[in-house]
């Protein structure tokens, strides 16, 4: 079974949720298609969403919530 | 007694101008950094550095402990907060003084006094400040939420009375959306300052934002003079001038002696700006709001006054008098400041850190570029996107905006995307020329005229 990562677009802090008091976009082992958003990263005050530009399930993530995370760093992995 | 050594409690460009000021006055400096701003300017000038935590704001620059921890183990007298960060944090304040150090502001509870929206207004309005017309305080009900906008009329503001540099506001703009904002607003403003608190003001259309210097030492109360900031995307300023070149000579006086009034009113220590919206179509001024730190564009005053408002602010903390009279405080032509901010301003603005691989600063008669660049620093993601301050002067407003333009055209920034574009385009704009702008300007014409302009551009490349 192959691998697929997601890597962040931007140099940043990762968040899994869009705020502290919802749940996260997506929970360990969910399944995930192309615009479904994974994080946000917060890139100098400002907000933008991670898409997950893939198709997969199984999502494991590898950056925790509110770390920093550099661009093109492997975020998140599914299983194709 | 006399400050011989200070902590620099920030980052980026204003870190870089506390130690400028600290070492012209033969001060040695501590500079205090996170884990990603270990090769940053500030660091490389200071005579030490600590590394106070990880990249996350709350962990390192907005941590009180660590902070502290650290002016404790280098052994300084006093601390700078520079702004943002822990500039306006009372606490902070409280625990920099407990901890037997000088904390370089006003002490803690003229902080949480003037911090606390609702009891500003309270205390301007008893110092003779007209204030926009809303409520008296504190709003407990939506009863009577709906009293006081029966009499002031829609649009109004709801604002925070914990909130503050343009943040926590919403606009109602009749009574069914302030009956839907209302609560959410209560309930934002607990979620982001701790405190539900909230007060109306009515929205005044077509007004300019002026703002005036304060200096004190809690004996002596004097102004530097206003500044016009209405230039603003977002409700965060882009371009500063000083003075405000079109304010009749009365309403000038009367607004830099009611800012004079205030301080006095609370036995203002140390540098402080008094904020207001003034409506040219009547004449009137109304106080806004009080920022109790060095303001970011604190060197337009500098370049028309000449005096040094960071140096000043040492030399009070230390317990100096003021070291100026307000006879002493002249106005000589004209300053503008341009925010050059890691942004693009063609792509909405996308905040772009990155590493600077070419950097030339202009040179020049009246020009001034405070940052904290340097070829080959990488700018890390996690903080403000400001780089730097173009400031230029002139003895008139018109040579003011051709050296100007002269300035921007000499600064590279090459790396990254940098707001430069955006400010050659105001700095030739006719608008812009003649004044003719409030705080809703820029938004509009950066749909308007700089699309248009930054369109044409694009097409060539």
């Amino acid at each position: 079974m192959s691998k697929i990562e997601i890597r962040s677009p931007l140099p940043g802090t990762f968040y899994r949720a869009s705020s502290p008091d919802v749940p996260p976009f997506k929970a360990d082992g969910d399944s995930v298609t192309n615009g479904d958003a994974i994080g946000l990263i917060e890139v100098m005050k400002t907000f933008q969403e991670v898409a997950a530009g893939v198709e997969g399930r199984n999502i494991t993530f590898l950056v925790e919530n509110e770390e920093p995370v550099m661009a093109g760093q492997v975020i998140a992995e599914v299983e194709a | 007694m006399t400050i011989r050594s200070i902590l620099v409690a920030n980052r980026g460009e204003i870190a870089v101008r506390i130690i400028k000021a600290a070492k012209a006055l033969g001060i040695r400096t501590v500079q205090i950094h996170s884990a990603a701003d270990a090769d940053m300017l500030a660091v490389k000038l200071a005579d030490e550095a600590i590394d106070i935590g990880s990249p996350a704001p709350k962990k390192s620059y907005l941590n009180v402990e660590a902070v502290v921890n650290a002016a404790r183990a280098a052994g300084v007298d006093a601390v700078h907060p520079g702004y943002g960060f822990l500039s306006e944090n009372a606490d902070f304040a409280d625990a920099v003084e407990a901890a037997g150090m000088i904390f370089i502001g006003p002490k803690g509870d003229a902080i949480r006094l003037l911090g606390d929206k609702v009891a500003a207004r309270e205390v301007a309005a008893k110092a003779g400040l007209p204030t926009v017309p809303g409520s008296a305080g504190r709003l407990a009900t939506i009863e009577d939420a709906r009293a006081v906008a029966a009499k002031t009329g829609f649009p109004i503001m709801i604002k925070a009375a914990a909130g503050g540099g343009g943040r926590g506001i919403r606009i109602a703009a009749d009574l069914a959306d302030l009956e839907r904002h209302f609560p959410q607003a209560s309930t934002e403003a607990l979620a982001s300052f701790g405190d539900g608190g909230l007060y109306l003001e009515k929205v005044v259309t077509k007004a300019r934002h002026v703002e005036v210097q304060i200096l004190g030492d809690g004996e002596n109360f004097i102004h530097c003079f206003e500044r016009e900031c209405s230039l603003q995307r977002r409700r965060q300023k882009v371009w500063e001038e000083a003075p405000s070149f079109l304010l009749p000579g009365d309403v000038r006086t009367r607004l830099c002696e009611s800012a004079v009034a205030l301080a006095r009113e609370v036995g203002y220590r140390g540098a402080g700006t008094v904020e207001y919206l003034y409506d040219e179509s009547t004449g009137e001024f109304y106080f806004i709001e009080v920022n109790t730190r060095i303001q970011v564009e604190h060197p337009v005053t500098e370049m028309i006054t000449g005096i040094d408002l960071v140096e000043e602010m040492i030399r009070i903390a230390g317990g100096a008098p003021l070291s100026i009279r307000q006879a002493d405080v002249t106005s000589n032509g004209h300053a503008i400041e341009c925010r050059i901010n890691a942004e693009d301003p063609v792509k909405g603005f996308m905040p772009a850190p990155g590493t600077i691989s070419r950097l030339v600063a202009p040179q020049g008669e009246g020009v001034r570029f405070d940052t904290m660049l340097y070829e080959g620093y990488t700018i890390p993601p996690f903080y403000d996107s400001l780089i730097g301050k173009l400031i230029v002067w002139g003895a008139t407003r018109e040579t003011c905006l051709a050296r100007l333009r002269t300035a921007l055209e000499g600064l590279v920034i090459e790396g990254i995307p940098t707001t430069i574009p955006l400010h050659l385009a105001l700095a030739t704009d006719a608008s812009v020329a003649r004044g003719a702008f409030d705080t809703r300007f820029l938004e509009q014409w950066l749909e308007t005229e700089f699309a248009a302009k930054a369109g044409a551009t694009a097409e060539v490349a």
